[in-house]
């Protein structure tokens, strides 16, 4: 199963190393990344596959979320198929 | 890999803008509950619900927790409550206690179907249980009621629609501890749909099947931003806009309709894809039409903006999911969308122009509270009036007024949370008692011979 995780907030150093630690350390694997600045903002959107992960997508979602708040950014994860299902004909 | 921008509006839609599921409504039937007592019918109806949706409440927040947008609402439908009471209807209250237990066991807020369909007829059976419905209403919580009166292929029953005067009259005053609640509960319909999501007049149609799942969706937000974004665009790029958004909101919708269904063994069912207000501000019908340009809803030009964007909504839900059903449209009910109570209560909005943004919007007057002393044959000729716009136009009208015992115009009424409040609008004074009176059946429309 293949979720999207964005991480949305205000650019600073290290983003990238502490977001890809913790879903090495659940053993979820980055697929694809993407990563822009908006004005000062940092804009990241990851593809990941979460087969073989040690929790379940929705403690996920809720961990990153948490993660998120502690540095200063909005984490989500999401299933892949809520944007196939928005954004495609 | 997916578009950040796509990515990001999804995000902004949610967190921003409001896009939510409104409500994943579990359709069950209860036709194999019929026994031949009252008390064993009431126990195989608990018995039913408490079975197949013992997991609705799980299910539908781990989906939500899984695609990240929130589900507001759990629902259950059941086969309309005259049809499985007939045999015993006096004993009707025994069902509508039965049903609201089984709410709150396995933790739905709302439960529709304690109904009755009416609309060519009315055998004692039904007339006994509809006038039930005050008492069950006052007694219970979480329990919805509702009833066909008329439709484009029958005509509109006018001994229903005097008999419903009375009804909302006396279920006002059951419940006027609590001014007049027990109406926002009650919805009188023409041409009613058997596959409606949303409440208070949802039921289970006896033409589904035994355990479907129907969701509705919502987002005047999005789609008011959607306006937003285009300030000085024309009327076409206008409904470009809005059909785009409407397919954006919908495609959301049916993804956890299908999942939802499958989580919980049953079949998926349909779509709503209304615009359904809440009284939060930024999740506004009204908004969106004075987005589009008016100084206030209600102003001359409200059914015009109002036409285009019902048709544009749908127009878009039908591209994205070839099971649209429902009501799908844009509510107006008052009392839940700030934009229409603070037009109401600056005198712009009345209870004749709401009547005719009914014949080009979704469903019809709705959480509209008027004067506690308005006379029952008034509130039945409301409900004409309305039926009879459903029945011309081939589309479903309702009317869901709330007679506030003790309140006048100039008053509010406060019902909390979803359902908002309500200022006391005027009716007319003028009677129509020997018009309701006279009784009969208003014959089919010309229209409805199509066969």
């Amino acid at each position: 199963m293949r979720a999207v995780l964005t991480v949305v907030g205000k650019d600073k150093t290290g983003i990238i190393a502490k977001v890809s630690t913790f879903l090495a350390e659940r053993k979820v694997n980055i697929l694809d990344i993407s990563q822009t600045i908006l004005e000062d903002y940092f804009a990241m959107i990851m593809l990941v596959d979460v087969g073989g992960a040690s929790v379940s997508l929705s403690v996920l979602a809720d961990e990153c979320a948490e993660m998120g708040k502690n540095i200063g950014m909005s984490i989500h994860v999401q299933h892949e198929e809520i944007f196939n299902a928005m954004h495609n004909v | 890999m997916f578009n950040t921008n796509e990515v990001l509006e999804t995000i902004d839609m949610i967190e921003r803008e409001h896009l939510d599921i409104r409500t994943v409504t579990m359709g069950v039937s209860l036709l194999p509950c019929i026994a031949g007592s009252a008390e064993k019918t009431a126990q195989n109806v608990y018995d039913t619900i408490c079975k197949r949706a013992e997991n609705i409440v799980n299910v539908t927040r781990e989906l939500s927790r899984e695609y990240g947008i929130p589900i507001v609402n759990k629902r259950i439908s059941v086969t309309p409550a005259a049809v499985i009471c007939a045999p015993f209807a006096d004993k009707a209250p025994l069902i509508g206690k039965a049903l609201d237990n089984a709410a709150k066991e396995v933790g739905v807020d709302f439960l529709g179907g304690y109904s009755a369909l009416v609309h060519k007829g009315m055998a004692d059976y039904e007339k006994t249980f509809i006038l039930s419905i005050p008492e069950v209403l006052a007694g219970t919580e979480r329990l919805c009621s509702s009833v066909n009166i008329g439709s484009s292929k029958s005509g509109i029953n006018m001994d229903a629609v005097k008999l419903m005067g009375e009804v909302v009259k006396a279920t006002a005053e059951r419940t006027a501890g609590a001014g007049g609640f027990g109406c926002a509960k009650l919805v009188v319909f023409c041409n009613a749909v058997e596959d409606n999501p949303f409440m208070a007049g949802a039921f289970h149609g006896i033409g589904e099947s035994g355990t479907v799942i129907n969701v509705g969706v919502s987002g005047p937000g999005v789609v008011q931003h959607a306006i937003e974004s285009i300030p000085n665009a024309d009327l076409s790029d206008l409904a470009e806009m809005i059909k785009r958004t409407a397919f954006k909101i919908t495609r959301a919708g049916q993804l956890i309709a299908r999942e939802a269904a499958k989580r919980l063994n049953a079949e998926f069912g349909i779509v709503d894809l209304s615009l359904a207000p809440t009284p939060a501000r930024g999740d506004s019908v009204a908004a969106i039409l004075e987005e589009m340009g008016l100084g206030s809803v209600g102003t001359h030009g409200t059914t015009a903006c109002l036409a285009m964007l019902n048709d544009a909504v749908k127009k878009g839900g039908v591209m994205a999911s070839s099971r649209v059903g429902g009501l799908s449209g844009a509510f107006i009910p008052v009392s839940e969308d700030i934009g229409m109570i603070e037009a109401a209560e600056r005198g712009s909005l009345n209870i004749d122009k709401l009547e005719a943004m009914t014949a080009v919007c979704s469903v019809g007057l709705d959480m509209i509270a008027v004067p506690g002393d308005t006379p029952a044959s008034t509130i039945s000729a409301i409900i004409a009036d309305e039926a009879a716009i459903g029945m011309i136009n081939n589309k479903t009208t309702a009317v869901r007024v709330i007679p506030a015992p003790g309140k006048k115009v100039g008053d509010e009424v406060n019902f909390g949370g979803l359902l908002g409040r309500a200022p006391v609008m005027p009716v007319h004074g003028e009677s129509a008692e020997k018009f309701i009176n006279r009784g009969g059946l208003i014959p089919a429309p010309i229209h409805s011979n199509k066969n």
